[in-house]
């Protein structure tokens, strides 16, 4: 069949196809939304927007205990919140395959922190397989099925976000028709209470040595002998940055990184002079070739922290520097990510920022608020770590502080993990004020549907969380809906519910001007009515510099969405267009 | 087939993705072994973006080190000006005169860096700099910047024209098929 060129997240989605996928719930988070997003596009599979990871992976479970092969997608601290249910999985292993997709994110392109979901595979004892290309994102989802059933456990499949994001050839094959599978129901296996989960943990050490044993000869797993003086370890992209820096050395590639096949690293450190374990982010293979008393070298040449390059390995194995050779003569200012021009966040955050508050922020694009000239953000820690923050801050300084503070969150956000915390707030006497950002979608990850949105991950209408109601429901009698565009209104209301001596909601609603729904066109420039007093400058919107002659509208970035006129004093920024 | 390096460097939003993926289909059309690597999430947000392209024989990493791009793709003057050091000896740049202020120059903590181009000329880097941006407004829509820049590009590669025309009408959105083509048209006559 055609080879097709594929992002390594579409090459999952197109693996989980042809292995006769039947249901895949996930939550999107940078780098592995693409994978459930693929997926729908596929009629044979049923895909679902899940609120967490959590639910994801337990409807997962459902899935793959009724008989059906199911798989569930996050980015790594996805897999945080879905470590309870992987946990307990384990122990149950799997009807039909299952199959959890984690892609971690070295370098932190997109993410909070940069942990290595491999120390998961091994803490919930299940087998980790990692691809190094997206033709192995394909065949390796395929494999993580058929493993998954053979071996009666979940399998975990991860990327890193040069796997996920890298596009490379993939040939396509049919689906295969794989049936349901019988379900009966076993209390034993599938209802974990102690006297079944002990058993169960005997079964769990067995399958552990089962699966090494595997390990030693599966064909995941390969050896090319060239020099002898030179012997590399490395699995997913560390793989490709040392054919690319040693094409002469000899490679074992690890293909299933948990558990580790013993036998097979002896007999290749036994055939090398020197072994280097190349591995991004924790000393994983590392630790184990040591603990087998196997001498490589790892960390001390190459680091824990960020991404690895070809001419890192290069650097370090070689020793060949790569020569500079041009530069630029002065400092190049950065350039970090910015609220786009129009972001209906950028409203909240000005009036924030203007009256000093201290606020608990979250994750999503709305976490840009910490960024000059806003500044507005004091706190970010995890999904939903928002309203907490503010809850734990009330608790720790009193009720006056509470007078000074809010928590700032996204629609999908606050139904991920935030509504919890508001609950928390509530039933244990909190006044915090809490502000949603409902931009009608989740923005950060690419605009994926969610259930305050109303649609489905197939765009199918169905029904929509009302955020008001549920906020009504967990008994928040103060709730407000706020346009954050008119700023002065929203100013007032802010300092109303900051005043409360209750725990409040204000949903600042306006959709993220990149989809649709928010209409905007037109131009706004800046009149000779301009004062240059550099108001409009606090909003930090990308589309206005400050020239010579004062603040001016970059026509290219302008999407004509009218806030900067309403922090205007002097009517000096007029619609043209 | 030597392998091709080529960079895409922007800001986040300006369509640096589409042109990769013409890069992409340009050269799977040729029936080369082609890996791209894209950047997706926070960092699209107007931050600076940088795509990857290598096609040849047999391409194993995905990201192109510096001192190696054969060919740099700059959709912004200031981008074109970061990745200096990953231009190879005597690799070639195709540059959009458009400036667009970081947040550090908007608040006013950094300059823009005047006189970027003449800086790069001086170190004898070889460039073809074009306003990609009027271009596609004269095409029909600004969105087409990145085709035209492709047009540009197809002139200093080892791909033939009619090769870029077929994988530009293979990327683009149908309905944007008409401008799109005619931003190429503009970009190859731009070209020197």
């Amino acid at each position: 069949m055609a080879k097709k060129l594929m992002l390594g997240n579409e090459a999952v989605a197109r693996g989980a196809y042809e292995a006769g996928v039947r249901v895949a719930s996930s939550y999107p988070g940078t780098p592995s939304t693409e994978i459930t997003e693929f997926i729908a596009k596929y009629d044979e599979i049923y895909a679902e927007w899940a609120p967490n990871e959590k639910v994801a992976v337990e409807t997962a479970i459902g899935a793959a205990t009724a008989g059906g092969r199911a798989l569930s997608a996050m980015k790594h601290v996805g897999l945080n919140v879905a470590a309870d249910p992987l946990f307990t999985v384990s122990y149950i292993g799997a009807n039909a395959g299952l199959v959890i997709v984690v892609a971690d994110d070295p370098g932190m392109h997109s993410s909070q922190n940069e942990q290595d979901s491999r120390h998961y595979a091994i803490g919930a004892k299940v087998p980790m397989l990692e691809p190094a290309d997206s033709s192995e994102c394909k065949e390796f989802t395929k494999q993580a099925f058929a493993l998954s059933e053979q071996f009666d456990t979940p399998v975990i499949l991860r990327l890193t976000t040069r796997v996920a994001h890298s596009q490379s050839l993939v040939e396509l094959c049919e689906r295969e028709d794989v049936p349901l599978r019988e379900y009966q129901k076993n209390i034993a296996k599938n209802v974990m209470v102690p006297a079944n989960a002990k058993p169960k943990h005997v079964m769990v050490e067995e399958r552990t040595k089962k699966l090494a044993a595997f390990a030693e000869t599966t064909d995941l797993n390969q050896v090319w002998i060239k020099d002898k003086k030179i012997g590399i370890i490395a699995a997913g992209i560390s793989y490709q940055y040392a054919c690319e820096a040693c094409p002469n050395a000899s490679i074992l590639k690890l293909g299933m990184v948990n558990p580790l096949p013993e036998q097979l690293i002896r007999d290749f450190a036994s055939k090398v002079e020197k072994v280097y374990v190349a591995e991004q982010l924790d000393p994983v293979i590392e630790t184990f070739c040591r603990s087998i008393g196997v001498k490589v070298i790892g960390k001390e040449a190459f680091t824990m922290i960020g991404e690895y390059s070809a001419a890192l390995l290069k650097e370090k194995i070689l020793g060949e520097k790569a020569p500079k050779l041009l530069c630029a003569e002065e400092d190049v200012p950065v350039r970090p990510p910015v609220m786009c021009p129009g972001c209906s966040h950028r409203g909240v955050f000005y009036v924030l920022s203007k009256l000093g508050l201290t606020v608990a922020g979250d994750i999503g694009c709305y976490s840009l608020g910490c960024a000059k000239p806003l500044a507005s953000i004091d706190t970010i820690v995890c999904m939903g770590g928002s309203i907490t923050g503010a809850h734990g801050m009330e608790k720790a300084r009193g009720r006056e502080f509470a007078r000074k503070t809010v928590a700032v969150l996204g629609d999908s956000t606050f139904v991920h993990s935030g509504i919890t915390g508001l609950i928390d707030v509530v039933y244990n006497k909190g006044t915090t004020t809490t502000i949603i950002l409902d931009n009608s979608i989740t923005g950060m990850t690419g605009h994926q549907q969610n259930p305050s949105t109303g649609f489905t991950i197939r765009n199918e209408p169905t029904r929509q969380v009302d955020l008001e109601q549920l906020c009504h429901a967990v008994g928040v009698d103060r709730v407000v809906i706020a346009d954050p565009f008119d700023v002065d209104k929203f100013e007032k209301i802010v300092k109303e519910e900051i005043a409360a001596e209750e725990p409040s909601v204000i949903i600042a609603q306006r959709p993220c001007a990149l989809i649709k729904k928010a209409g905007y066109s037109g131009l706004y420039v800046i009149n000779d009515k301009c004062k240059n007093c550099k108001m409009c400058m606090k909003l930090g919107c990308p589309a206005i510099s400050l020239k010579k002659k004062g603040p001016q509208i970059d026509e290219t970035l302008c999407v004509g969405c009218g806030l900067c006129p309403n922090v205007c004093k002097f009517g000096a920024i007029e619609r043209v267009k | 087939m030597k392998n091709m390096n080529i960079m895409i460097v922007g800001v986040g939003g300006q369509g640096t993705l589409l042109a990769s993926r013409i890069i992409g289909a340009a050269a799977i059309n040729l029936g080369v072994d082609v890996k791209l690597s894209e950047v997706h999430g926070m960092s699209q947000r107007g931050g600076s973006v940088v795509t990857y392209v290598r096609y040849g024989e047999k391409v194993a990493s995905p990201i192109i080190g510096e001192g190696e791009a054969d060919l740099i793709l700059a959709f912004e003057k200031l981008e074109a000006y970061r990745y200096l050091p990953y231009l190879k000896q005597g690799g070639k740049y195709i540059i959009n005169t458009q400036e667009t202020d970081p947040m550090p120059v908007i608040t006013g903590a950094a300059e823009y860096p005047s006189d970027i181009l003449e800086k790069m000329e001086k170190m004898g880097v070889s460039i073809t700099a074009c306003d990609a941006l009027a271009l596609a407004k004269e095409a029909g829509n600004i969105k087409a910047t990145n085709v035209v820049l492709i047009g540009v590009m197809a002139k200093h590669t080892n791909i033939s024209k009619e090769e870029w025309e077929k994988a530009v009408e293979q990327t683009v959105p149908a309905k944007l098929l008409e401008v799109n083509r005619k931003a190429f048209q503009l970009g190859y006559d731009a070209a020197e």
